[in-house]
């Protein structure tokens, strides 16, 4: 049967000009990392109660009754505690109340009143969940995550400069700290909830976008040395499309199964989901399209000396602040 | 590389083997389980608490609060030495670690400097006093505690609490709660299942502290007290109600610390009572204090709330008593239990709560298996479109013995599997059959530059597996950062990545070498289905 497996079907050489179109791309780049800090200030991440501190409360009510959620708000407004939310979810019978816990009262003893204080209003109903994270415990949470980010980034960079060379490494770099600000750009476009799961969530991407970054220098390194003679830019785009069909296939994979996981994980796993697909998403961009070409800036060690052809291409807007 | 050799074929076997092997136990009810052979290994998955349901609580312990306690008692030691040998006080001046004292008259210095420093060797052994006392100028001396001393009441702290709230939570009968210790001074109580964390907060989070101490009856010493007037070796306490106040001597006769049995009894009324019985320093000192003051109240106190003030009909010698107060039999056994249990040397602050009740942990289980469900699905139909049932298959075989061996090794360590940590799980498989991806990309490449199958294969094989290393490498220094760094759930994701690493690579790439080779020597294809 012709074009089967379907592998067959990809086109077995592809010729794409990668790199003339890295000047666009790069100042496409700058433009949405831009973008994306000015958008964790304003209108700023949406911090969960790991990073901010503060208590969330979910009830259910036995089965055939409902919860008002104007009488949980009334209560919980009753009860003093600054800025409530209460949220009905999976129809009436569930509810969510967010509130905060005054640094200088005891947990238990507000958790206690919240809880009395609702089923006054409403009845008996079964409290399934609560987190509740005091001031300094979140506090450290946050410093402890980003430097978790921070420290991600540098090892990454030791290893490529270790297993490559440094001009790989600020490659490599240049494409994680892409990755990570345009991952933070979209968490706060899709108004998701910055918790520690999304540290993961962006620990994972940053993973991943070093495994497919690695590919692409894997195949550069190894052209560099098959093709001595061949100009810089031309065994970028060479080695870019030798791995491409790779780069389709792992990333469709990835993307499909994380899709699965936003559909049928639950609330719980929604934003890791979303937050993953996009981080993987923009990975796979900028391996081709950030990492490779900023070699270009640089240049490569070829037998000796910095190949010369990196001189003509000018991009540095990508490496201007 | 590509022919088949033994020993390959023996790992993957043998692997596929113990996997199973360790893997088995989690389709077995715990009854099941049980019955099991001893030689048998009977972990299943260990789960987390978003899973199973249950509480964490991450405790602070106030030593803060409890260096204060301690300076307090040692201010009030100090005021009723020198009042006993009848040393005039000018001042007493409080300070972080303990106290300095003016002395009324310069004559009796030397008298005050004795006294304290016998105080200071009192229930201590020789030369090992945490208490010290220095001269300054003036007719001043300080007495406070040694910086030693106050650098060990931390770190003891934090060890009692921990061994308190042990004794604590196996008085009560539940088990596999887990308390362990984090950073300084932190306490991590971990229990599965209880949905009700409150009733392990009201074991955990009383301090429990017993105090017996004087009602001072001084005239009008109330009245004065309300008004804001209280005297320094005084302090206003409520009683049980919250309502009635009482003024009491700060100085504590007889504490918790002596006690060494108490139990449920019940009053002349027949109401629930707790009787008592004091060690022999608790028994001398109770007994010259009862001696002392017969016909005037003394206060029970409880972390700072008075149980009851009974008034003394007579020197208690025998070393055993009753408190009798507002009990109930719950109420009464509880506090029996905390009483035997000991003190907690310091306060203990909730400072991060994590409840799930068990149905919400059911229902996650389900999300994380049907999601689980579906994303494998997608990748076995996508890798069989894209390769054939040959290679595609081969893949899907591969991606197999790797679930089994992420279930065996994650039930084997006992590795927490988190809901994040099934997104994980998940998503290795996807990175798992990555590189197979590369390894029939690469055969595909050197098919096409003209290569036969064997050559083609072997070269395959060769070149992808320094790129599979690198990538794989990669993902476990991130896993590995958030092991350093991250808490709880993140660190269940961590595990299922890290743990994710080694099986795929073993698995994407033996069981293809093994199965690809016996096909080579099976088939003698002419053709590699996958290229053109």
């Amino acid at each position: 049967m012709r074009g089967w497996p379907f592998i067959k079907l990809l086109p077995h050489k592809t010729n794409f000009h990668f790199v003339k179109y890295a000047f666009p791309a790069g100042i496409l780049s700058v433009v949405l990392c831009v973008a994306s800090i000015v958008a964790c200030f304003y209108p700023g991440l949406e911090m969960g109660i790991d990073f901010k501190g503060g208590a969330v409360m979910e009830m259910t009510a036995p089965a055939g009754k409902s919860i008002d959620a104007g009488k949980v708000r009334e209560a919980m407004n009753n009860l003093d505690l600054g800025e409530v939310q209460v949220q009905n979810i999976d129809g009436d019978q569930r509810a969510i109340v967010r509130f905060q816990v005054p640094d200088n009262e005891d947990q238990t003893a507000v958790v206690t009143r919240v809880q009395k204080g609702i089923t006054d209003a409403v009845g008996q109903v079964a409290f399934s969940g609560t987190s509740v994270v005091g001031s300094k415990v979140s506090g450290e949470l946050f410093t402890s995550g980003l430097l978790a980010l921070g420290a991600a980034i540098v090892l990454m960079f030791a290893y490529i400069w270790f297993r490559f060379e440094p001009q790989f490494g600020f490659g490599a770099v240049a494409g994680l700290v892409h990755d990570v600000i345009l991952t933070f750009g979209l968490i706060v476009l899709f108004r998701l909830e910055f918790s520690l799961n999304m540290v993961a969530a962006i620990l994972t991407v940053i993973g991943y976008s070093m495994n497919d970054t690695v590919v692409v220098f894997d195949r550069l390194r190894e052209n560099l040395r098959k093709y001595k003679t061949m100009p810089l830019r031309e065994v970028i785009d060479l080695s870019i499309n030798e791995t491409l069909s790779r780069t389709i296939i792992t990333g469709v994979t990835a993307v499909m199964v994380l899709a699965a996981l936003a559909v049928f994980g639950g609330e719980a796993l929604f934003g890791f989901s979303i937050a993953l697909m996009a981080g993987i998403i923009i990975g796979t961009y900028s391996s081709i399209y950030v990492g490779a070409p900023i070699i270009l800036l640089w240049g490569v060690k070829r037998g000796g000396s910095i190949d010369e052809d990196a001189k003509p291409i000018k991009f540095g807007m990508a490496s201007r602040p | 590389m590509i022919q088949l050799s033994r020993w390959k074929v023996t790992l993957v076997v043998l692997s596929l083997l113990v996997g199973l092997l360790l893997a088995y136990p989690n389709v077995l009810t715990p009854a099941q389980r049980e019955a099991l052979p001893g030689w048998l290994p009977k972990n299943g998955l260990n789960l987390g608490l978003d899973l199973q349901g249950g509480s964490y609580l991450l405790l602070e312990v106030d030593v803060p609060a409890m260096r204060a306690k301690r300076v307090t008692n040692l201010v009030e030691d100090v005021r009723t030495t020198l009042a006993e040998q009848k040393i005039p006080i000018g001042s007493l001046q409080r300070e972080a670690g303990g106290v300095v004292v003016t002395i009324g008259e310069g004559a009796q210095y030397d008298a005050a400097l004795t006294a304290l420093r016998t105080l200071a060797q009192t229930g201590a052994p020789q030369g090992q006093s945490d208490r010290a006392v220095t001269r300054l100028s003036d007719n001043r001396m300080r007495f406070a505690f040694t910086d030693a001393a106050l650098a060990a009441m931390g770190a003891t702290a934090v060890d009692q609490s921990i061994e308190v709230v042990r004794r604590r939570i196996d008085s009560t009968g539940t088990k596999e709660i887990s308390i362990t210790r984090q950073g300084a001074d932190r306490i991590v109580v971990q229990a599965p299942g209880e949905s009700d964390p409150s009733a392990l907060e009201r074991v955990i989070g009383q301090t429990a502290q017993l105090t017996f101490q004087m009602v001072d009856t001084s005239s009008n010493g109330l009245q004065d007290a309300m008004a804001g007037r209280v005297p320094p070796d005084s302090e206003l306490l409520m009683g049980e109600d919250g309502v009635t106040p009482y003024l009491v001597k700060k100085r504590v006769l007889v504490s918790g610390e002596n006690l060494t049995r108490a139990g449920v009894g019940s009053d002349q009324n027949g109401r629930p009572a707790i009787d008592f019985r004091f060690d022999g320093q608790g028994a001398r000192r109770f007994g010259e204090a009862t001696a002392q003051n017969i016909g005037k109240p003394f206060a029970i106190i409880l972390d700072g709330k008075i149980i009851s003030a009974p008034t003394i009909q007579g020197a208690i010698t025998g070393g055993t008593g009753q408190i009798t107060g507002n009990f109930t039999i719950q109420s009464a056994s509880e506090l029996v239990n905390l009483l035997n249990g000991g003190a907690l040397p310091a306060p203990l602050k909730v400072e991060e709560r994590r409840v799930v009740g068990a149905e919400l942990g059911a229902d996650a289980i389900k999300a994380g298996q049907v999601s689980t469900a579906v994303g494998a699905g997608i990748i076995v139909l996508f890798m069989i479109l894209s390769y054939g049932f040959l290679f595609g298959g081969i893949s899907v075989i591969g991606l197999m013995l790797n679930g089994i061996l992420i279930v065996a090794a994650m039930s084997l360590f006992q590795a927490t599997l988190t809901l994040p940590g099934i997104a994980g799980l998940v998503l290795t498989f996807a990175v798992a059959v990555d590189a197979n991806v590369l390894i029939y990309e690469r055969m595909r490449d050197e098919a096409r530059a003209g290569r036969s199958v064997i050559a083609s294969m072997d070269a395959g094989f060769n070149k992808a597996m320094g790129t599979i290393i690198d990538a794989n490498l990669t993902t476990l220094v991130a896993a590995l950062i958030m092991f350093a760094f991250g808490a709880g759930p993140v660190r269940g994701f961590a595990w299922t990545l890290t743990i994710g690493v080694f099986t795929s690579m073993f698995s994407s790439v033996m069981v293809a070498q093994v199965l690809l080779g016996y096909w080579l020597k099976v088939a003698k294809p002419k053709k590699l289905p996958i290229a053109e």
